[in-house]
Formats: C-alpha cells, sequence, structure tokens
C-alpha cells in the first residue's frame, strides 16, 4: 500500500471510531437533534406569526425558516470537533494516536468527517422534522441534494475553524465556550431566522457579509426556487476560503500540541 | 556485550518557556533490560519519555531508539515501540475488542491479523470476559491493562512505560508487574519511569535518577544502596514530646552523625558505620535518660534513604504534588506541570 491509501484508511478508521460514540451513547445523537427541532417548533409557532410579514409576498415562514435551521444546525453541529479533540487530548488519546505509525493526517480527517456524517444525519433528519411542519422542496429533488451537499460542506468548513480552537484551549469545557460563544451571535446575526431588510441598517452591513447569511441564501434558493449562481458560488468559495485558511492552522496545532 | 544499546540517550536539553524540563539527561538502555527512571515530579521523566516516543523534539542533543534518530526517523521508530503513559489511552466508548483491532489497523495490519492479535492480546490480559464490553464498564486495572495491551499491538521491541502504575491498587499493580517481567523474558526493552521506589527495585535492571532535569545518580538497586554504605538505625519514641530528646540522645550514640527526624511518625533515623555497635548505645542511652521507646530498628539503606540523599527530600514528599492531580489530568498537560515544576 501507498502513503495515500494508508493516509484513507488511517483516516477512514478514525472515522469509525468517531462515530462508534454515537451508536454506544444514543442520548448524544438525541440531544443534538432536540435542539435544532425546538428552534424549528418555537421559530415556526412563536415568532412565524410576527416575521410573516416581512416575507416577500407568497412565501411561507417554515419554507423561509427551515433552509436557515439546516445552516444553524451544520454551524452548531461543527463546535463539537473542537470539543472531541480537547477530549481526546485531554485523556492522552492524542499521545497514544501520535506515537503509533499511523498517518499523521487522520486524526484531524477522522474528526472532522465524522461530524460532517453526523451532520448530514442531524440535516436530514431536521428535513423530516420540518416536512411534517408544513416545510416543501419547492424547487424539487436535485436541487434539495445539492442543498444538503452545501450544508454539510458549509459544516465541515467550520468544523476545521472549531479543531483550530479545540486544539488551541486543550481542556473541554474551554473548547466548549470558545467554540460556541462567537458562533451564536454569528448565527443570528445572519438571515436564518428573519429577512436582512428588517435589521438595523449597522447590523445589516455586517450580516450581509457574513457567510452563514450566504449560505442560508443559497439554501433557500435550491429548496423554494429563484437565481441559484450567484449565492451558491459565494457559499462555495467561502467553504474553499475557510478550509484553505484553517487546516493548515489546526494542522499546525495539532502538531504543535505536544 | 558488545550490542547497540536499544536507547541511547546523548545530552538531550528541553525547555518549556523558561522553564528547563531536561537540562543535559544521558543515559542508554541495554537490549532485553529494564530501565527504571525515578525521580519526583517535575525531575522531566515524563519529558524524556515524550521525545523517546517522538511526542515532543528536543531543543538540544541526540537520542536513538534501536538505532533510529527520534527526530529524523520518526516513522520507522514509531513502528518498534510501544507507549503507555501515565493515563490509560483507550477510547471509553469502545468494547476492549475495538481499543486493540482500531490500534491494529492503524499499525497496518490486515484484518484477520488485527482480530488475531487482539484476541491473543485479551487473553493475556485476561479481558477475555470483558473483551465486548464498552470501556466505560472497566475498573482502572482493566483500563491499565488494555492500554497495555493496546501499547503491544505492533509487537514492539523497545516499550516506554510512564508510571505505569500509578493510582493502581496492590493486587492490579503486582499483576501488572507480572506482565513487564513477563515481556522483558521475551526479549522486550522496557523503559519505565516511576516515582514509586519499591517498583524500580523489584523491575529494574537498572535506575537512572533525575531530579530538576539532572541525572543525579546511575546505576543497580544495590549500587545505590551500596554507595550509602553502612546501615540506619530508626528510633521510634513512646510519646512524640519525646521526639527531640531521643533525636539528641541517638546523634550522640552515633558519634555526630546526622539525625534526621519525622514528627508524624514520632522517629529519628541516623545513618551511621558500625550500627550494632551505635544501637547498643543508643539503648543504654535512651535508657539512662528514662526515654521510652515505641520501636527501634537496625536495616541496610532502602531506595528510600538513597532518594532522600541524593534529592535532599522524601520520595513520598516528592510524590505528593502528583496525587492530587491523578487520574483524570492530561498527559501532555502533565509534562508542561512537570516542566514547571522542575
Amino acid at each position: 500500500m501507498t502513503s495515500v491509501t494508508y493516509a484513507v484508511s488511517d483516516a477512514l478508521a478514525m472515522t469509525r471510531r468517531n462515530l462508534t460514540r454515537y451508536i454506544r451513547i444514543p442520548t448524544l445523537l438525541v440531544f443534538s437533534t432536540i435542539q435544532p427541532v425546538m428552534f424549528v417548533l418555537l421559530f415556526v409557532y412563536v415568532f412565524g406569526g410576527a416575521v410573516k410579514g416581512s416575507l416577500p409576498h407568497g412565501v411561507k415562514y417554515v419554507d423561509f425558516l427551515m433552509p436557515g435551521i439546516f445552516v444553524q444546525t451544520v454551524v452548531f453541529g461543527s463546535t463539537q470537533t473542537g470539543v472531541g479533540l480537547a477530549e481526546d487530548l485531554s485523556k492522552g488519546m492524542i499521545d497514544r494516536f501520535r506515537s503509533l505509525p499511523m498517518a499523521r493526517s487522520a486524526v484531524l480527517a477522522g474528526r472532522t468527517l465524522g461530524d460532517g456524517v453526523r451532520n448530514t444525519f442531524v440535516v436530514i433528519l431536521m428535513t423530516l422534522v420540518g416536512l411534517l411542519v408544513g416545510f416543501r422542496l419547492h424547487a424539487g429533488a436535485l436541487p434539495a441534494i445539492a442543498a444538503l451537499a452545501i450544508a454539510v460542506g458549509f459544516g465541515f468548513a467550520f468544523s476545521w475553524i472549531s479543531a483550530t480552537i479545540g486544539l488551541a484551549v486543550h481542556d473541554v469545557e474551554s473548547a466548549q465556550t470558545a467554540g460556541f460563544i462567537w458562533v451564536f451571535p454569528l448565527t443570528f446575526a445572519s438571515s436564518v431566522f428573519v429577512p436582512l431588510r428588517t435589521l438595523p441598517g449597522w447590523l445589516q452591513s455586517f450580516a450581509r457579509v457574513n457567510p452563514i447569511t450566504n449560505t442560508a441564501n443559497a439554501l433557500r434558493a435550491l429548496t423554494l426556487g429563484g437565481p441559484t449562481t450567484r449565492p451558491v458560488l459565494y457559499t462555495l468559495l467561502w467553504i474553499v476560503g475557510i478550509l484553505v485558511v484553517f487546516m493548515p492552522f489546526a494542522t499546525r496545532n495539532y502538531r504543535k500540541v505536544a | 556485550m558488545s550490542s547497540r544499546p536499544a536507547v541511547q540517550v546523548e545530552g538531550i536539553r528541553k525547555r518549556f518557556g523558561k522553564v528547563v524540563a531536561l537540562d543535559g539527561v544521558s543515559f542508554e538502555v541495554a537490549p532485553g533490560t529494564v530501565l527504571g527512571l525515578l525521580g519526583p515530579n517535575g525531575a522531566g521523566k515524563t519529558t524524556a519519555v515524550r521525545i523517546l516516543t517522538t511526542l515532543l523534539i528536543p531543543d538540544e542533543g541526540r537520542a536513538e531508539v534501536e538505532g533510529l534518530d527520534v527526530v529524523r526517523d520518526t516513522v520507522a521508530l514509531r513502528a518498534r515501540i510501544g507507549l503507555a503513559g501515565q493515563y490509560a489511552a483507550v477510547d471509553e466508548n469502545l468494547t476492549g475488542r475495538e481499543n486493540i483491532e482500531l490500534v491494529g489497523r492503524l499499525y497496518h495490519l490486515s484484518r484477520a491479523e488485527g482480530r488475531a492479535r487482539a484476541a491473543e492480546l485479551l487473553e493475556r490480559f485476561d479481558l477475555v470476559d470483558a473483551a465486548d464490553r464498552t470501556v466505560r464498564t472497566y475498573s482502572g486495572g482493566m483500563r491499565r491493562r488494555l492500554d497495555l495491551g493496546a501499547s503491544l499491538v505492533g509487537r514492539p521491541s523497545v516499550l516506554f512505560l510512564d508510571e505505569p502504575t500509578t493510582g493502581l491498587d496492590p493486587r492490579s499493580r503486582i499483576d501488572l508487574w507480572k506482565v513487564i517481567r513477563e515481556l522483558v523474558a521475551e526479549g522486550t526493552t522496557v523503559l519505565l519511569t516511576t516515582q514509586y521506589l519499591e517498583e524500580a527495585d523489584e523491575l529494574a535492571d537498572r535506575i537512572v535518577v533525575i531530579d530538576h532535569g539532572h541525572v543525579i545518580a546511575e546505576g543497580t538497586s544495590d549500587e545505590l544502596k551500596a554507595r550509602l554504605g553502612g546501615d540506619v538505625i530508626e528510633v521510634t519514641a513512646a510519646r512524640p514530646a519525646d521526639l527531640a530528646r531521643v533525636a539528641e540522645l541517638l546523634g550522640q550514640a552515633s558519634a555526630g552523625a546526622a539525625v534526621v527526624t519525622d514528627e508524624v511518625a514520632a522517629t529519628a533515623t541516623a545513618r551511621v558505620k558500625r550500627g550494632a555497635t551505635v544501637l547498643a548505645d543508643t539503648v543504654r542511652l535512651m535508657d539512662a535518660a528514662s526515654l521510652e521507646i515505641a520501636d527501634l530498628s537496625l536495616r541496610k539503606p532502602t531506595l528510600d534513604d538513597v532518594f532522600l540523599t541524593l534529592t535532599g527530600r522524601p520520595s513520598d514528599d516528592a510524590a505528593a504534588p502528583h496525587d492530587d492531580g491523578g487520574g483524570s489530568g492530561p498527559g501532555r498537560r502533565a509534562a508542561r506541570r512537570e516542566g514547571a515544576r522542575a
């Protein structure tokens, strides 16, 4: 076998290891789904009526909200990447892996891929929940699959930011806090829950360049219908941009972690 | 024998920020033997192990394991070593078997080979019954055994054990010692760090004592004890209030030898040349002064005495800071902490 096949098989072994935890502790998965489900129900039934007036004519709030929820779900979910790495670090697992003749890339690859798989599962589940409360895929099946792929890709990119943070702070609790504290405002100051036009001007300018807004808009175009090229292209650029910057950062932090 | 040492360390230095963890450490381990790296917390033991297992790069100096350089030949080196750290590095959510099989896959064993190896190691470490339970349900001793099993998957020729029995109950400790002896009998070279003098005494062919990043003594357990020479007399006062007086008389009897007192145990200890004579004098003096004695002993120096003499503090003191952080503290952090105390 070549070193590339080793790198792939090592990464897959690590991915499998990271996913086993969800099979062994199903409550973990239950709780990572309950929160987005709660967001769907609260927003649709509590804020839905208030927001409805500011939506483009003929758009139902649940159709507007669900693509936003997908982005929120993958971004919140990606914060677990750093927490998982910090946990491995604190339990000496990383030391063990680093002393093995395995591919150096496998620990980070296995963790981000594993979280990508989990995000895929949760987004599919969210889609089903959405369908139950009236969400419809107006643009058809293929764009919907593209929307899923983009959401998961965006979450994957955020996982590398999370990995960079988790490996920098080392301990689980700090990773939890540091990984989440900036994600929360970033998600709310975007078009995830409300149309941008309802925000005050200064916040609008921020929200407009927020990659989360871009991604929510791209997913909306792919599920509601409408022009997709620009938002999808911008989102893909953001994904690539984040990966180009944070893959080296995370890798450097992983090397330095000794 | 003129064969190449299994481990060779020459003038290794490593600092973390301003703290010097290792300050020019050199030692060797002969193939098929056990070297005990002994020292208080903060001495630099863990840092040395981390350098030898490629987890840390030394600032200066050179180290080889099986002739492979720890900085340049990392990939080949990792295939030849096993590491069991201070904390059982096993995944709680996997079963014992899955843990070992995962390590097998990362050693790039075939699936069949990995399965066979896992079965063999689970058997050896008496984990067959628990093999298919998640590690979450394992006791501390079982986790350590599994961890040691995982470190053996690649049939390492050199095994690094960083405080392998810290936090274990005496029964588990003795079991683990037995396994380590078996491995050595099969030809494995072992480098183990420990704060337990008894452990070094039991297992190690040679002992390297380090403190503050320096090697301060080296030799077999007997050689180290012989270096102190003479006998140790220990007197325990029946009434703690008498201790000062007891110590004074012991000093008088031993013709000015340094007397060390331990207030908690109410003991006074002196290291002397002609033990039997001093003992008789001591008894006479105590009797004349009507001091009541609870216990009186004449013995050869232990590694504890060696440690006390070399480092200026008892091994228990040195070990204490570790205990409060025991169990859950991160391995990497421990290395830093160790550095910080050096």
